[in-house]
């Protein structure tokens, strides 16, 4: 019986390891299914919608500007934000007020993105915290699965003239 | 012959099943545990490769330990490089956030560690890509935590975290004040 019991445990455990490392090299290495919360992103991204990213363009390095992507934060490495990308390493970006008279810019340095969020009144992004390193970078999202009357992929920004000068 | 094509099949069942539980396993293993690595380059002198480009030390990466993000000053670790995000440097903390450093080389004499960030050094100043090139480092860069020396036998060791105490964190802002030119 006490043998019985045993063998069961084991293979539970078993399975339990098996798929628990599956499931890693899902969400590592293809991508997964994410809740966002926060206004920052409005109105592309609203509070308490799901989305799908995947982790492939981060791998092969193919996150170009207007990608929604989820990066850890750089103030709080547990947490993660959900931005757009503005800028790439070496681009010129606009920091001051569009409608200021006086306009300052700074470029992107290298390794570095530039992310901010559509919500611009309402947003914490690299307008606050500077520039983040690539390497936060987590995955790109790509299509909104819920709800269900706004499905499909994402728009563009709709902050065209936040985009560098070209 | 029907037997013999029954053992090919039977052959090819058994390896599908053991390869699905392997490389999953392995490759979880190896990004969440411990992997090893060779260390390459000068800037964490004597510490790590004291003999130059004659032989690379293979150290041992633990993951296990940085799970959390919890670091201690001293630690020997692995990050992304902020500034080649391919590449995966090795340096040495120097300090926390909430720390004030005296750098060496940085444009700014005194800086002080934002939060969710940490100072890195080379152990061989002057010959080092690090927090006195690029400044603090986002946590979310740690990869692994270095523990030991694997390879070469006779250099098999534990790794230290001993910070040197010429690179203690500078106590409070009068010292600051007080300290520069």
């Amino acid at each position: 019986m006490l043998r019985g019991v045993l063998g069961k445990t084991f293979r539970l455990v078993g399975y339990t390891i098996q798929y628990g490392c599956i499931a890693h090299c899902a969400f590592e290495y293809v991508g997964g299914v994410l809740m966002c919360s926060g206004p920052s992103m409005e109105p592309t991204i609203q509070n308490s919608d799901i989305v799908f990213a995947e982790n492939l363009s981060r791998h092969f390095y193919g996150i170009q500007r207007g990608d929604i992507v989820v990066a850890k934060s750089p103030s709080d490495p547990k947490s993660n934000i959900c931005k757009r990308v503005i800028g790439l390493e070496g681009d010129k970006i606009l920091t001051s007020s569009p409608a200021g008279f006086f306009k300052s810019h700074s470029y992107v340095p290298k390794g570095h993105v530039w992310l901010e969020g559509d919500n611009l009144q309402n947003s914490t992004d690299s307008r606050y915290y500077g520039p983040v390193p690539y390497g936060l970078i987590r995955g790109r999202i790509f299509l909104k699965i819920w709800p269900l009357n706004d499905f499909g992929f994402l728009r563009n920004s709709p902050n065209g003239h936040r985009f560098s000068d070209e | 012959m029907a037997q013999s094509q029954g053992w090919v099949r039977r052959y090819f069942k058994a390896f599908c099943k053991g390869f699905f539980v392997a490389v999953p396993v392995a490759v979880t293993f190896l990004d969440r545990v411990a992997c090893v690595a060779r260390v390459e380059g000068a800037s964490m002198q004597p510490s790590l490769n004291p003999g130059g480009s004659q032989s690379s030390d293979v150290v041992l990466l633990n993951h296990w330990k940085v799970r959390n993000f919890e670091v201690q000053r001293g630690d020997v670790v692995s990050l992304v490089s902020p500034k080649n995000p391919e590449q995966k440097i090795i340096k040495r903390v120097i300090a926390l956030e909430g720390d004030i450093v005296k750098t060496m080389g940085h444009k700014n004499r005194y800086v002080k560690v934002p939060r969710g960030h940490i100072w890195v050094e080379g152990d061989h100043h002057g010959h080092s890509f690090d927090s006195n090139s690029f400044g603090p480092v986002s946590l979310g860069l740690l990869h692994a935590h270095a523990t030991h020396i694997l390879w070469p036998p006779e250099r098999w060791q534990k790794l230290e975290s001993v910070l040197p105490p010429e690179r203690s964190p500078v106590q409070s802002e009068e010292d600051c004040l007080q300290g520069s030119p």
